[in-house]
């Protein structure tokens, strides 16, 4: 049955994840960022010469990038593409270990393609329009689980709970009674403690049926944020995402997930790397880690790079969280270039990530210094609505936000040996952070208002 | 190579009692001895059993007249209580493994040393990576109790091992051992028909299901593994995930009044429960348990949750809410929706 066939086809994705995976990175067919940062020259005239190297780099690597996608990957893209391509059959199969606590036992890598497969349809369940690009292999998922749902009766309890889920007998349904099915099943399993957790502590379960479906009217309608570039986050394997960091509440590291998990089309997990001081706060600390989150530190981003996940890190930390309104879009310090030598370590490619919009909604005019100490926070914001406003003053201010992904920039010419060299972390460092600078001039430059 | 002679200290706990057996049924192993302060409840098989306290130098004696080659350290507590007293769990951690330290160098025939250690010693804080390697140290010294023993005793360990550099010293940091007959503060803890947690947190928790912690130690006996290792089944539980599996109810309580709460059940016996494991219910701990697989050449043969359920399947939990309950009441409603419809559409 299709449950036999999940594991050799999941595992061998696993494989592909962790080996040729990288080569199978999609690349935009001109490029854009080559265009808008000519552009951004004339607009800004600081940049102009640093601009001119960057341009020049990236063009060689265009070069090495395409000769190295002619060459034929023997296991890559077969192992991958037969997975992707059949999303459905995945999908079905895997609705046994998702609902069973024996998911834990297959690798990674079964676990990870199976999942994203059922999530969407889940997620698709629940009457939500959530991404475009499921609509086909959800509706093939749901067939298959209808007959499986009838071919095993749940007499046995031990098998029964965790094999079937209950929505199968509905699955051809009205969306209602299927959407109360998956609510029951959902209710199910976080009662009985069902579920599978890694070992960061990320909650799959949790996040994409009660965390998403709340962020996404904050990120569909409040903020109306638009993506751009998405092709350039690879598909499968590990990759940094690098981004600038703003609005004093990390508002834009949430919405950046919630982009590439709703909008990219392998629906992929960003796991957030967040400052130790978020681990510390009741409430907040399990929720950053059932939602993905994990410290930023090297063993921490090491390991998930290593994994083959999708790690996003905002290196400013709260330098750039924190920073006055009056210095808006200007990117501090890169922290110490630690993600770089992460990256370089685990052979990753790092996407530069620009995002536009976080800046303003909670303009920070001023910061209590004193009595943050006092609380042990890195800064207290005072900003137009707070916190004059009381209460109402948090509610962030409605802008219109960008986010945009940009040609990765490869590390895999350079060996782990690299990240040894701290003159050459330093250079790339600059040269990620430039790049985020540039790629911000632009989309600033295109922006018609804040608010629109 | 293979041992002879082995001697287990900590032999009438209930691991001590499993692996002493497990020698004890080795034919290959001529001569098996157990010590320990109290006789154990229960049959030991061959093994003899020899009344000591380890931090009497009368164990250089025992240790010399039966020319053993191999010692197992297990008896490193966690549970003042049950040893009477912190104050006595000090003197048997420490001095206790000092002494037999300075026995073991004294004996030209022992080879090898396998030293119970714990994962606490890795601490528990906001700050600690998502897993620890056993090149990693701690964010802070431990300050006190348990973890802090174990900190000594592995420096004495690590002295020892640079002293007699010819014997080979096991190291094996063991998270928290769950299984049949275990009775640990973590198993006293989630056995209680509430299990109160700390408002605002939610640790994860690894544990180590016995027969694995049974094989490995047998394992390192057998065969030469010098080095330390984590030894820890695969996965994480949260604590709240732990919580429903068994069926219970957490009892959410602010951090400042965990305290104060323990001391009381610690007052009335119920449970071993000391300030320094505040740290662990607020943010657990997981160790990375790749050494161990690739180097010591054991795979766990329990997950964690595996571990835990065997663990809930073991002991009678009273105030359950009933796993198959919850999926007969789910099934009954989605009997009542297919019902509902097919009356609709026809």
């Amino acid at each position: 049955m299709s449950e036999a066939r999940i594991i050799p086809l999941g595992s061998k994705d696993g494989r592909a994840r962790t080996g040729g995976g990288a080569a199978r990175r999609s690349r935009p067919p001109g490029s854009s960022d080559i265009e808008r940062g000519t552009g951004v020259d004339q607009g800004t005239g600081k940049g102009a010469v640093g601009d001119e190297v960057v341009v020049g780099r990236r063009m060689t690597e265009h070069l090495a990038v395409e000769n190295r996608e002619s060459d034929p990957d023997p296991d890559g893209p077969t192992a991958s593409g037969a997975s992707e391509a059949n999303p459905a059959a995945a999908g079905a199969g895997s609705t046994h270990p998702v609902a069973g606590d024996g998911g834990s036992t297959f690798p990674r890598g079964t676990r990870g393609a199976g999942e994203r497969a059922t999530s969407a349809g889940r997620m698709h369940s629940s009457g939500h329009e959530a991404g475009d690009v499921d609509g086909e292999p959800v509706s093939a998922v749901r067939e298959p689980v209808a007959g499986l749902g009838r071919g095993d009766p749940p007499d046995d309890p031990d098998v029964g709970p965790t094999a079937s889920l209950p929505s199968e007998p509905l699955a051809d349904a009205g969306s209602l009674e299927q959407a109360l099915a998956g609510f029951l099943a959902f209710l199910r399993r976080r009662i009985t403690g069902d579920y599978v957790v890694d070992e960061h502590g990320f909650d799959q379960d949790l996040t994409e049926n009660v965390i998403a479906p709340l962020l996404r009217p904050i990120y569909q309608n409040y903020f109306r944020v638009e993506t751009r570039g998405l092709e350039n986050v690879p598909d499968i394997g590990g990759a940094l995402i690098v981004a600038n960091h703003s609005g004093t509440v990390p508002m834009d590291a949430i919405m950046t997930a919630l982009a590439i998990m709703d909008h990219h089309p392998a629906h992929r997990h960003l796991r957030i790397l967040a400052a130790d001081l978020v681990f510390a706060v009741p409430f907040l600390a399990p929720m950053a880690r059932k939602t993905g989150n994990t410290l930023a530190c090297q063993a921490d981003a090491e390991r998930l790079l290593a994994g083959g996940h999708l790690v996003g890190v905002w290196p400013e930390g709260f330098k750039g969280v924190g920073k006055p309104f009056s210095e808006r879009y200007k990117l501090q310090r890169f922290g110490r270039g630690g993600f770089v030598s992460a990256a370089l370590r685990t052979g990753v490619p790092i996407v530069p990530c620009t995002i536009v919009g976080a800046e303003e909604i909670y303009p920070m005019i001023g910061n209590l210094k004193t009595l943050a100490r006092l609380l042990g926070l890195p800064y207290l914001p005072i900003t137009p609505t707070f916190p004059w406003l009381g209460l109402f003053g948090l509610l962030p201010l409605p802008s219109k936000w960008l986010i945009e992904f940009g040609e990765p920039v490869d590390t895999e010419s350079l060996t782990p040996a690299a990240a040894e060299d701290p003159m050459l972390v330093f250079e790339l460092t600059d040269r990620v952070r430039e790049t985020i600078q540039h790629s911000l001039y632009g989309l600033l430059m295109q922006r018609r208002s804040v608010f629109f | 190579m293979r041992p002879r002679c082995v001697l287990v200290t900590g032999v009438s706990r209930p691991l001590g009692a499993q692996v002493a057996s497990a020698f004890a049924a080795d034919p290959e192993i001529e001569n098996v001895i157990g010590v320990d302060t109290i006789p154990p409840r229960v049959d030991l098989g061959r093994t003899q059993f020899v009344r000591a306290d380890i931090r009497n130098p009368l164990i250089a004696k025992v240790i010399g007249a039966a020319a053993v080659d191999t010692v197992l350290h297990l008896n490193v507590i966690a549970t003042p209580l049950g040893a009477g007293g912190r104050a006595v769990m000090k003197e048997i951690n420490v001095i206790g493994t000092m002494q037999l330290l300075a026995a073991c160098q004294k004996a030209p025939s022992v080879t090898k040393l396998i030293v119970k250690s714990t994962t606490t010693i890795y601490g528990s804080s906001p700050r600690d990576p998502a897993l620890f390697t056993e090149e990693m140290e701690p964010r802070s010294l431990p300050r006190g109790g348990y973890s802090k023993d174990a900190f000594e005793v592995e420096g004495y360990v690590r002295g020892f091992s640079r002293r007699r550099p010819d014997v080979t010293v096991s190291v094996l940091r063991f998270t928290n051992i769950v299984g049949p007959g275990i009775d640990s503060p973590l198993t006293r803890y989630l056995e209680l028909p509430i299990v109160p947690t700390v408002l605002g947190f939610d640790p994860r928790l690894q544990l180590l299901h016995s027969e694995d912690a049974l094989g490995v130690l047998t394992k390192a006996a057998a065969q030469d593994h010098p080095g330390t290792f984590n030894v820890a089944g695969d996965g994480v539980l949260l604590l709240s995930q732990a919580v429903r599996r068994a069926g219970r109810a957490p009892l959410p309580v602010p951090s400042p009044a965990v305290v104060t709460l323990g001391n009381l059940v610690r007052r009335s016996r119920l449970l071993d429960f000391s300030a320094e494991q505040l740290g662990f219910l607020a943010h657990g701990r997981a160790v990375d348990t790749t050494r161990l697989k690739q180097v010591f050449g054991y795979v766990p043969r329990f997950t964690t949750s595996e571990t835990f359920d065997d663990f809930v399947r073991d002991r009678p939990i009273r105030f359950a809410i009933d796993r198959d309950t919850v999926i007969r009441a789910e099934r009954g409603l989605l009997d009542v929706l297919a019902r509902r419809r097919l009356v609709g559409t026809s």
